[in-house]
């Protein structure tokens, strides 16, 4: 079943185009990876699902409902939750209460505080630590878990690996299948394609905007995701 | 004795200023709002009172009862009607729609209520004090001012760290862009921000209208001083608006009792000094986003 579907997709940022006639769908229960260079439209694409960005054309469906013009904050409670890029942890606040703003919208689920920590002993470790006191792999682990509080159907994950050391990604990514586990649809955007590879049921690539290249990792070759990834 | 007399009696003015200047610091706190129309909401909330005391013939104290949830009111909607509009335009906008505010609401209050002063009357209770030695006595009024003014404070402080109401608001002071994505709506964060600060205020404009006179202009001035207290205290922090009242209470009482007239200017200087010298204020926030 088709959790996510977006049908020509387009994001303006004033007189810029970031996105262009975007197609996409995710099944419920999917790891779909996006992964392109920088400035390929990966995180506005991830913004435009969140609802950061407006789509300036197209629509975005969630589970049957179109919420293209829904706020993002109207988005948390139907189950979508955006790890943004940056992870964008809450500076003055314990790693604890992020979670707990994390949690604002009360969805029901599996996750909570026990929840996280048990996933994320990085996370438990810290949890009396201030954002702003966090190394770049604990703000990556906290901003996970933080959107794991609001129990979302479709996690969206922006660039987890971006400046972390590959020690850190590894333990970052090691949690991926027991968030899986629990039936949540997973939308990680990477600069990384191994990485992405690995975890992915399938890929989709962008090159400036557009959709190059779609399949599942083993359909792919390196050549061709090279070709798509840098345009050549 | 007469100047830790001006000591005593400069802390227990500080109360009253800490009161005034703690809904100021909590708007620019979680909103970055310099709220220029603060002073004159305060002198509103004094008519507010006077009028629910002459209409009914309560005492002040039992109109603050009253006054507090209407001017909590005035706060959810002015954020509404002015400050998340003015917020998403972004630059000096918020700036001007409170000072445009500020003008709107002294002319009106003059049209209704004219330049006269005013006052709350507490009957004995103004002149009721409590003896301590043959020289130094504190007045039972300031001191249930001060009390308030703790106690606002404090609570102001407990809710913060502990609600999860206080929770979202220093989460959008700290990103107001991601706060969303928490599914938290931060106009509605901000609402509930003013109406609280309006709620103080409503409580500061009780206990200033209960000291002294007051006329629609009086709000300028108080606005100053309640400036001074946050900025002498550090933006941001309410412990340190609390400590910035309490110090510019003290320097005016010691000025005035070096000479009477020089109360405001030594608490002038203070605040300038502090600005020269410690531009973060006594207490800054801990952490700078």
């Amino acid at each position: 079943m088709t959790l996510l579907s977006l049908s020509g997709v387009d994001v303006h940022y004033g007189d810029f185009q970031a996105i262009y006639g975007i197609d996409l769908n995710v099944a419920e229960g999917e790891t779909l990876a996006v992964i392109g260079a920088n400035g390929a439209g990966k995180s506005t694409l991830l913004k435009a699902i969140a609802g950061q960005v407006r789509a300036s054309a197209g629509t975005i469906a969630f589970d049957g409902v179109d919420v293209t013009a829904l706020p993002a904050h109207k988005r948390v409670p139907l189950g979508i939750a955006l790890t943004p890029e940056g992870r964008r942890i809450f500076k003055s606040l314990t790693v604890e209460e992020n979670l707990l703003v994390g949690a604002h919208s009360k969805r029901p689920g599996p996750w909570n505080l026990r929840a996280v920590y048990e996933a994320f002993p990085l996370v438990a470790d810290r949890k009396d630590r201030l954002g702003t006191n966090l190394s770049g792999g604990e703000q990556q682990a906290a901003a996970i878990g933080r959107a794991l509080m609001s129990n979302p159907r479709l996690l969206l994950l922006d660039e987890v690996s971006l400046g972390l050391a590959p020690v850190v990604v590894e333990q970052i990514y090691a949690a991926l299948p027991t968030i899986t586990g629990q039936g949540t649809t997973v939308l990680v955007v990477e600069q990384d394609v191994n990485q992405s590879m690995r975890v992915a049921d399938r890929v989709q690539c962008l090159l400036e905007g557009r959709t190059v290249l779609e399949g599942a990792p083993s359909d792919l070759t390196r050549d061709q995701i090279a070709s798509a990834y840098f345009g050549i | 004795m007469q100047w830790i007399n001006a000591i005593i009696q400069g802390v227990l003015l500080g109360g009253l200023y800490a009161l005034l200047a703690a809904g100021l610091s909590l708007m620019f706190g979680v909103m970055r709002i310099v709220n220029l129309a603060h002073g004159a909401l305060a002198i509103l909330a004094a008519y507010i009172g006077l009028v629910i005391v002459q209409g009914t013939g309560v005492s002040p104290f039992i109109a603050m009862v009253a006054v507090v949830p209407i001017m909590a009111g005035i706060g959810y909607v002015l954020q509404w009607g002015i400050f998340n509009r003015a917020l998403r335009m972004g630059g000096l906008a918020p700036l001007l729609g409170a000072f445009g505010l500020a003008v709107v609401l002294t002319q009106l209050m003059q049209l209704k209520f004219t330049t006269d002063s005013q006052s709350l009357q507490t009957g004995s209770l103004s002149i009721a004090s409590i003896r301590i030695t043959e020289q130094i006595s504190i007045g039972v009024l300031p001191l249930i001012t001060f009390a308030a003014g703790v106690i606002v404070i404090f609570g102001l402080q407990m809710f913060l760290s502990k609600a999860p109401l206080g929770r979202a608001m220093r989460a959008a002071s700290d990103d107001s862009e991601t706060v969303p994505l928490m599914g938290i709506d931060n106009r509605q964060v901000y609402a509930l921000s003013t109406a609280i600060a309006l709620g103080t205020v409503g409580i500061a404009g009780m206990f200033l209208g209960m000291r002294g006179n007051f006329d629609p202009n009086y709000g300028q001035a108080m606005l100053i001083f309640a400036f001074e207290a946050v900025i002498i205290g550090g933006l941001g922090s309410l412990w340190g608006t609390l400590a910035g009242g309490m110090v510019l209470g003290v320097a005016q009482a010691l000025g005035s009792q070096m000479n009477p007239s020089y109360g405001v200017l030594v608490g002038n200087l203070v605040f300038l000094l502090i600005l020269a010298f410690r531009p973060t204020g006594l207490l800054p926030k801990a952490v700078t986003t």
